[in-house]
């Protein structure tokens, strides 16, 4: 399947997926990010990293419409519509959005997931809220995504409570992506998993996204997890964009100073 | 007529700043300048810490220049990847540009055949197709078969830098950087990368190249870039 | 009448208020109106909800029926009748078809009801996304941004667990196309009733303070999948009194060796055929 950043002719698609441009976001007088701008395109992954108080998961917060942006603006391609300013859309309307077109990874997946249902349920959710109405479909395609994300297929009626926490991610994973969204936001996906399955995990991710032709915003402190998945990066400290550009540049030329101080702390194994 | 250059640096300087070290800089090149023409293989020579492989990752847009153009041909056009946006150099990379490091970066889970496979199913080549040729050029550089399943983390030095060279010869890229490909490998497997080299200039790729083996700088090689003496002004 | 009470012991201002509500659930049908409900003499949990409802839309010349699972003469029901036997004079009732207002709870008479009939449903949770979403102003969004994708998880969860849809009562329905309604904890045997009803239905939930209403001649559609169609209960038995195969029927057991026989729920429906002549099986023994 051709990647969709670029197509086969080398020419490259027109519009962005996402467009942003001055956003800041404060929480009182604290300064959560401030004027973050960017294109994201279809296909791309773009990494956001940084520490603790970076204001990375405050930049995805306003990206994924769970925060209103405090000042600046985002445009999303809208499929009929072309870019649309988010802060003209009707909170219906945002939440159809949400729903459809986008996918939210949370760093826990109890925050992604309903823990009370099986997790046959928790992927074909979406499918019966978009008005699937046949049983045996729905299940079909439950099971289709239990393949794709290593589940065993046996565990599709048991409760997400009884999985392990990589398994619980794996879930998350295919209950946001069963709907076909065109932009996910991930936060710290492989985020508190032990490194064996944090490695099966972003080997999965890096499959779908590239097989689904999926725009990503990722963040994450794990230097290693953004050389993995994203094209781009941005690096984050004190709520400002640092530094960007292409993910192995950034990593193995970095020019600001707090770029360095981060990649020369990575320990090595 | 002269065909145009697939390759065209021009004026070209690096300089690294370390902030850990009080801003201290380490100027490595300054101006320069050369090209490379289809079926053309160019030999990067100079003393250990010269630059050559800053260079070589500059041309490939994994380092950032201070100053200065990389135009690589892509299509129908020249992209300057030292200023394109990310995108324009991924699209580069994928189609126009080859790139075969010094050692292979490891990615766990993934099997040797499917790490030559991927480059040629990222463009779109039919999987069956892309694995059977990566099983050619694996079989070419002797890499057993039984080791084709397995990721290539627990193979020898020489093993993984055999998977490395493949995955760079699976797509017959228009221009391709090389950095020391036959470093810890045997006579047998020496030869047959130069083999594969001259078979890439054949074909009418653009190749510039870091061969501390004189043999196989020798053979494949159409000229030398010394970049001490192509340095203006330190 | 007693002496001392308002007409149906609400006061008119109260009864104005919860006739604005009812107004207002009765021009978006399925939609749950909150209304100020008042302190009413029983504990919440025991009808309040249906009895402020019933008191709002009583008039001296009506005649009210009160029934509890389909009888007459349970505690409840013959509670709840004599309040208003007493606080508001009317004439009362076992009768389906001499009935103006019936308060039901948990069941709807077997016989068919007119345009001339108010059914006053008795409803504990009144929304039926609660089991999912336990916050109000959630669930208010889900049902104004039309997101009920979690009604049809509950179903497909039994189907997945027990093969069949297992939800036996209170089955939620679609009302008029729009919003998704609990019916309250009828037997889903009788939601096929409630589609098209010449009566207005309207419900009362006096502990969660909503009101909503399904107008006369709605749609009223029950939730389901299409391979896993909706279906009501049926029984191998006839009703032991009248023979009647077509009412909801109740177990009752016997003796102490687990005999069994099957009644009418709807005592009136029973004593009706009945007095027509019909005989069930079991009709001459109990004659005895």
């Amino acid at each position: 399947m051709m990647p969709a950043v670029a197509f086969a002719d080398g020419a490259l698609e027109d519009t962005p997926l996402l467009s942003v441009r001055g956003l800041s976001y404060h929480y009182g007088r604290q300064l959560g990010c401030r004027d973050v701008s960017f294109d994201l395109y279809p296909g791309e992954v773009l990494g956001i990293v940084g520490e603790s108080g970076s204001g990375k998961t405050t930049l995805l917060s306003c990206l994924s419409g769970r925060l209103p942006p405090g000042s600046g603006s985002i445009h999303y391609d809208m499929a009929g519509h072309g870019l649309t300013d988010l802060a003209g859309l009707s909170e219906s309307e945002l939440r159809v959005l949400m729903r459809s077109d986008w996918g939210i990874v949370h760093q826990t997946p109890r925050d992604g997931l309903r823990m009370g249902v099986s997790a046959g349920a928790n992927i074909g959710e979406r499918l019966m809220a978009i008005g699937a109405r046949h049983y045996g479909e729905i299940r079909a395609a439950a099971l289709d995504w239990l393949a794709r994300v290593e589940i065993p297929a046996n565990r599709i009626d048991h409760l997400p409570q009884s999985f392990s926490g990589g398994m619980q991610q794996r879930l998350q994973i295919a209950r946001n992506l069963v709907n076909k969204p065109r932009l996910v936001f991930m936060d710290e996906p492989t985020g508190g998993l032990d490194v064996s399955v944090q490695a099966k995990l972003l080997d999965l991710l890096r499959g779908l996204v590239s097989e689904l032709g999926l725009s990503v915003v990722l963040v994450t402190h794990d230097l290693a997890v953004a050389r993995l998945l994203a094209h781009r990066l941005m690096v984050m400290k004190s709520g400002e964009v640092v530094e960007s550009g292409l993910t192995d540049q950034v990593l193995d030329d970095p020019h600001h100073p707090y770029s360095q101080l981060l990649v020369s702390s990575v320990l090595q194994v | 007529m002269m065909a145009d250059p697939v390759i065209e640096v021009v004026d070209l300087a690096k300089s690294f700043t370390i902030h850990a070290r009080d801003g201290l800089t380490i100027a490595v090149f300054n101006g320069l300048s050369l090209h490379v023409r289809a079926g053309e293989c160019v030999a990067l020579h100079g003393p250990s810490g010269s630059g050559k492989s800053t260079l070589l990752r500059a041309l490939y847009a994994n380092y950032k220049p201070d100053r200065g153009q990389v135009l690589v041909r892509h299509g129908q056009n020249l992209v300057d990847m030292a200023s394109a946006s990310p995108r324009e150099v991924l699209a580069v990379r994928r189609l126009s540009l080859g790139y075969v490091s010094q050692f292979l970066r490891v990615i766990p889970r993934v099997p040797a055949l499917d790490v030559v496979a991927q480059p040629a199913i990222d463009l779109g080549t039919d999987p069956n197709a892309a694995r059977d040729k990566a099983a050619a050029l694996l079989t070419r550089l002797r890499i057993a078969e039984r080791l084709w399943r397995l990721p290539p983390a627990t193979f020898s030095g020489g093993e993984q830098q055999r998977v490395n060279i493949a995955r760079g010869f699976s797509v017959d890229y228009p221009a391709l950087l090389l950095d020391e490909p036959t470093a810890s490998l045997d006579a047998e497997n020496r030869a047959t990368v130069g083999d594969l080299i001259l078979e890439a200039r054949e074909r009418g790729a653009a190749i510039v190249g870091i061969f501390h083996d004189a043999e196989i700088r020798e053979r494949v090689s159409t000229s030398i870039f010394d970049i001490q003496s192509a340095k203006r002004a330190a | 009448m007693a002496e001392g009470y308002n007409f149906a012991y609400l006061d008119e201002q109260t009864k104005r208020m919860i006739r604005r509500a009812i107004l207002k659930a009765v021009a978006i049908p399925g939609y749950q109106v909150p209304f100020a409900g008042r302190e009413m003499p029983l504990p919440y949990g025991w009808g309040t909800g249906g009895i402020q409802v019933t008191a709002a839309v009583l008039a001296p010349d009506d005649v009210l029926k009160v029934i509890d699972q389909g009888a007459d003469d349970t505690t409840n029901a013959v509670s709840i009748r004599r309040f208003f036997a007493r606080t508001a004079g009317v004439a009362t009732t076992t009768r389906t078809a001499e009935a103006t207002v019936i308060q039901t709870r948990h069941r709807i008479p077997e016989t068919t009801l007119t345009e001339k009939q108010i059914l006053v449903y008795q409803v504990p949770i009144p929304d039926p996304l609660r089991w999912m979403e336990p916050r109000e102003t959630e669930t208010r969004k889900m049902h104004a941004l039309l997101e009920y994708g979690v009604m049809h998880v509950k179903l497909y969860e039994d189907i997945a667990h027990l093969g069949r849809i297992a939800t036996s009562y209170d089955y939620p329905v679609r009302v008029n196309g729009r919003y998704i309604m609990s019916p309250s904890p009828i037997p889903k045997f009788d939601n096929p009733k409630m589609d098209m009803m010449p009566a207005l239905q309207l419900f009362g939930a006096g502990r969660e303070k909503r009101i909503y209403a399904v107008p006369p001649y709605t749609r009223v559609e029950s939730l389901d999948f299409d391979d896993h169609p909706f279906e009501i209960q049926s029984w191998d038995e006839a009703c032991a009194l009248c023979g009647a195969t077509a009412s909801y029927l109740d177990e009752v057991v016997t003796d102490d060796a687990g005999s069994r026989m099957f009644v009418c729920s709807d005592t009136d429906h029973c004593g009706e055929r009945r007095d027509f002549g019909h005989e069930g099986p079991w009709a001459k023994e109990i004659a005895q």
